[in-house]
């Protein structure tokens, strides 16, 4: 479903992604390790174009994205994105923030944006503006925006770094959901409790590379590079 | 509020009681009669204040918009023009410019001959530099994280700007923006130097014929504060009800 091949992004001399090859089926959790810098962020916003690879492409869906094609809004309507800062829109409710996109499209359904409410666990907050939402509910509405143009892969970039210890767990619980129920998913993160429990396939990043690869059983159990079981071992 | 507001009130009646006495010991003999005799043309003055400030904040913001499109350029180009544009107006005063618009342009051309029209419009080109600098401050004070959230939505470029980034700039930018059209009331008063009848102008008038100098002075004061203190409030209380003005937990001092 998104498929990176052979893509590399510096900037100036710091070098984001290093020759990048990775595929990811349709349904699979693909959790992104690393340090700080390693280049977790900046893969995932390749994936819809936020950010264009210097060589290299990303494919999602058969489809090569490109930043300059007419269609990439179509494209990352496709494709929902949910950010560390949550970036609500102040200036709508937590409903006006989910109906913004589908009610551009034409698709003016707002009983699907109160069931997306719903299922994330804020529909009492429908009605207010995102300034009076705690952090996690403001995340979990930020999820439901991102799923209201019935996306098919979900971009996760560090969705509970920026959040009180207390408010990770009701962001994670909803993530899980979404990946029972079938989602494809990209997700960085440095929550390893979370890779262990829902991912398919876990990778290790350092200075722009895949290092390593592997199911989540395998790569917290037995790491295979250095690099990996350094990393491994301050986290955990 | 309500309380608030009484003894404001209050205080300015004492400030201006105070005033009055103090003018009152002074050895100057107050004589405010001959500006009766100027009524209508005080009036005429006081309506071609408002109207040459309206009309010039009006030709401001349509410059100033394509000011603030032209500082927001990709093409550098089309950024140094919008640059240099404000550096020049805002770098030189509003009374050489309004000098060089009337006696330097406008009076060498033929059939040119209205001094108001040409003195708004100096003015209009004036306040554009400013409001062009407050449309500008107030798109780029959105931050870049709400334009990657309209964007991954789907949103194209226009979308993204009318329903994300517009409303959220033009908020900050209403404040200012009043403020601005307080600047430009005051400013206007320079437009007697190219002969346009305003307020100042009366005055001027006044003095020339040695009549009630001071007095004809304080009276186009009053008639500044007059225009100038609604439009001040104005902008307080939009201020509040933006919430952006929203005092904070912190009292300084
Ligand atoms: N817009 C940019 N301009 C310059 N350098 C950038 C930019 N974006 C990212 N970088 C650099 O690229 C490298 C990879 O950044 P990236 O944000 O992808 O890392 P990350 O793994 O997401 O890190 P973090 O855990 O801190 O979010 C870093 O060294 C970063 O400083
Ligand atoms: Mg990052």
């Amino acid at each position: 479903m998104i498929e990176f091949k052979g893509v590399s992004k510096r900037y100036g001399e710091v070098v984001a992604l290093e020759d990048v090859d990775l595929v990811i089926d349709k349904g699979e959790v693909v959790v992104l390790i690393g340090p700080s810098g390693s280049g977790k962020s900046t893969l995932l916003r390749c994936v819809n174009a936020l950010e264009t690879p210097d060589t290299g492409t990303v494919t999602f869906d058969n489809r090569v994205v490109q930043r300059t094609d007419g269609d990439v809004s179509e494209l990352r309507a496709q494709v929902g994105m949910v950010f560390q800062h949550f970036h609500l829109f102040p200036h709508l409710t937590a409903l006006g923030n989910v109906m913004l996109a589908p009610r551009l499209a034409r698709e003016r359904d707002e009983a699907h944006a109160r069931a997306l409410l719903e299922r994330v666990g804020v529909a009492d907050k429908a009605d207010v503006y995102p300034d009076t939402l705690s952090g996690g509910q403001k995340q979990r509405v930020a999820i439901a925006r991102a799923l209201a143009m019935r996306p098919k892969a979900m971009l996760f970039d560090e969705p509970t770094s920026a959040l009180d210890p207390e408010m990770v767990g009701e962001v994670l619980a909803v993530m899980r959901q979404l990946a029972g129920e079938g989602m494809t998913m990209l997700v960085a993160t440095h929550e390893m409790g979370f890779a262990r429990e829902v991912a398919h396939r876990v990778v290790f990043m350092d200075g722009g590379r895949l290092v390593e690869i592997a199911p989540p059983d395998e790569i917290f159990s037995n790491p295979q590079r250095k690099r990996t079981q350094a990393f491994l071992s301050k986290v955990l | 509020m309500g309380r608030e507001f009484a003894t404001r009130v209050g205080l300015t009646v004492l400030f201006l009681a105070a005033l009055t006495a103090a003018f009152a010991r002074s050895p100057y003999e107050f004589d405010f009669s001959p500006i009766w005799a100027f009524r209508v043309r005080f009036v005429k003055g006081f309506l071609c204040t408002i109207g040459a400030t309206a009309l010039a904040y009006v030709v401001g913001l349509a410059l100033g918009v394509l000011v603030a499109i032209a500082r927001l350029s990709k093409n550098i180009f089309i950024r140094h023009i919008g640059d240099f544009y404000v550096e020049v107006v805002r770098g030189t005063p509003f009374i050489v410019q309004v000098a060089i618009a009337w006696w330097g342009i406008a009076s060498q051309i033929e059939g040119v001959e209205s001094r108001f029209i040409v003195g708004t419009l100096a003015l209009g080109v004036f306040a554009a530099a400013y409001m062009g600098e407050i449309l500008r401050a107030g798109i780029e004070s959105v931050e870049r994280g709400q334009f990657e959230a309209a964007v991954s939505l789907g949103l194209d470029r226009r979308q993204t700007l009318q329903y994300v980034v517009f409303p959220q700039a033009i908020k900050r930018m209403i404040p200012p923006m009043t403020g601005e059209l307080i600047a430009l009331t005051k400013e206007s008063s320079l437009l007697f130097t190219i002969g346009v009848v305003e307020m100042m102008s009366v005055a001027k008038d006044m003095k020339a014929k040695d009549l009630a100098t001071l007095e004809a002075l304080i009276f186009v004061a009053v008639l500044y504060l007059v225009i100038t203190i609604p439009l001040s409030l104005l902008a307080r209380r939009l201020e509040r009800k933006l919430g952006e003005g929203r005092r904070s937990g912190v009292d300084l001092l």
